[in-house]
């Protein structure tokens, strides 16, 4: 098998695979991969193959792809060798509670961007194929059980739909033990100082509080479900980047996010 | 598959690189390896050429694919990898800049691995 098979077929199964490529020097080209069953490739050195492997293991924990330069025989100190190196971290999670009329839609939205996407709600007649047609996954589950079973990282999307108090503070709280990315929900903003009251009531520190996006949303005046979804999509592109929201036109940053800007960033 | 920056690499190109190595096609491969200030695509973008001279995928907003097009046919010739930088502070600027006014870093080299 080549490299590149080897690449494709971890790609193809959602596997943590990294690609290493030298970028100077008379081996510029030359490839390490990395997957769950160890490396393959040369770069030039055993010493600089082992040293990538390693850094290439851990830029894939956080899904990052990045250029690092290193000694000829891998030494961390050094600039004889500059490595490009390219994670393809399994897709994040977007797990959606409540199958509603906005769950079809961010579901879609969530798979366009690249989401492997699960809806979950406790009514079976709701939690069904037919209401949420993008989503890879629903679950007939109480929120809160399931999330307390779901895999869940820095890169992971918790998006509160069901906007009804019985569901949404077990939910929370679950959600705010867990270090996901962006925790979002919907509903009005009084609805929300409901559901601050009560979270208070049972604990929630402020800090922790701070970490829920709601009402969810950027201030787009999104109506239908698929406006509330871009809505929704941009604030948690935001979140992510640590980018405010507003039109570029207002701002003076530059358009994309600069290579150092989002290195403090969580993911 | 999404990178940190939103970039999902070659997997976009998957499907048609698989494709066309079953052809026998001879493909070169060119991605973005490193950006500066602003540019439209993020590191791991990549665009793909065959020797018949289809396109898939690109590195930036449509600026220098073109240039990148006739490196890759290069590189399909030659075999040799090359590291090349667009942008807007460099001479070839004139010709080849990113709207964006930034510069970025492409590694073109034939998929042979």
């Amino acid at each position: 098998m080549t490299l590149f098979e080897r690449l494709a077929v971890a790609l193809r199964a959602d596997e943590p695979v990294a690609l290493a490529s030298r970028l100077d020097g008379p081996n510029a080209g030359a490839k390490l991969l990395v997957d769950r069953h160890g490396s393959a490739g040369d770069l030039g050195s055993p010493g600089l193959n082992y040293a990538v492997a390693a850094e290439a293991r851990a830029l894939l924990e956080v899904g990052r792809t990045e250029t690092r330069t290193f000694g000829t025989d891998g030494q961390p100190i050094g600039d004889d060798a500059r490595i490009f190196i390219q994670s393809f971290a399994p897709q994040p999670d977007m797990y959606i509670f409540g199958a509603i009329d906005f769950s079809r839609a961010m579901a879609r939205m969530g798979k366009y961007l690249g989401y492997r996407v699960t809806v979950a709600d406790a009514r079976p007649i709701f939690a069904t194929k037919a209401r949420v047609p993008d989503a890879d996954q629903i679950v007939v589950a109480w929120p809160d059980e399931f999330l307390q079973s779901a895999r869940v990282d820095a890169r992971t999307v918790v998006i509160v739909l069901t906007h009804d108090v019985k569901f949404d503070i077990p939910l929370l709280q679950v959600a705010l033990r867990t270090d996901a990315g962006f925790i979002g929900a919907m509903g009005s903003r009084g609805t929300h100082a409901n559901r601050i009251r009560a979270l208070r009531e049972a604990g929630i520190t402020e800090a922790q509080l701070g970490r829920i996006s709601a009402p969810i949303g950027l201030d787009i005046g999104a109506q239908t479900p698929e406006e509330t979804a871009v809505s929704i999509a941009a604030e948690i592109i935001a979140v992510r980047t640590g980018r405010k929201g507003g039109r570029l036109r207002d701002g003076s940053l530059p358009v994309h996010p600069q290579p150092d800007e989002a290195a403090g960033a969580v993911r | 598959m999404l990178a940190q920056n939103g970039e999902r690499g070659i997997s976009e190109v998957l499907d048609t690189l698989e494709r066309w190595r079953g052809e026998g096609q001879r493909v070169a491969l060119a991605t973005v390896v490193g950006v500066e200030r602003s540019a439209p695509r993020g590191p791991g973008a990549v665009m793909a050429v065959n020797e018949r001279g289809d396109v898939a995928g690109s590195v930036s907003g449509g600026c220098v694919e073109s240039a990148v097009y006739i490196e890759a046919q290069d590189a399909i010739a030659s075999g040799r990898g090359r590291l090349v930088t667009y942008g807007i502070s460099e001479d070839q600027a004139l010709e080849h800049g990113l709207t964006c006014g930034g510069t970025i870093h492409v590694l073109v080299e034939r998929l042979d691995w």
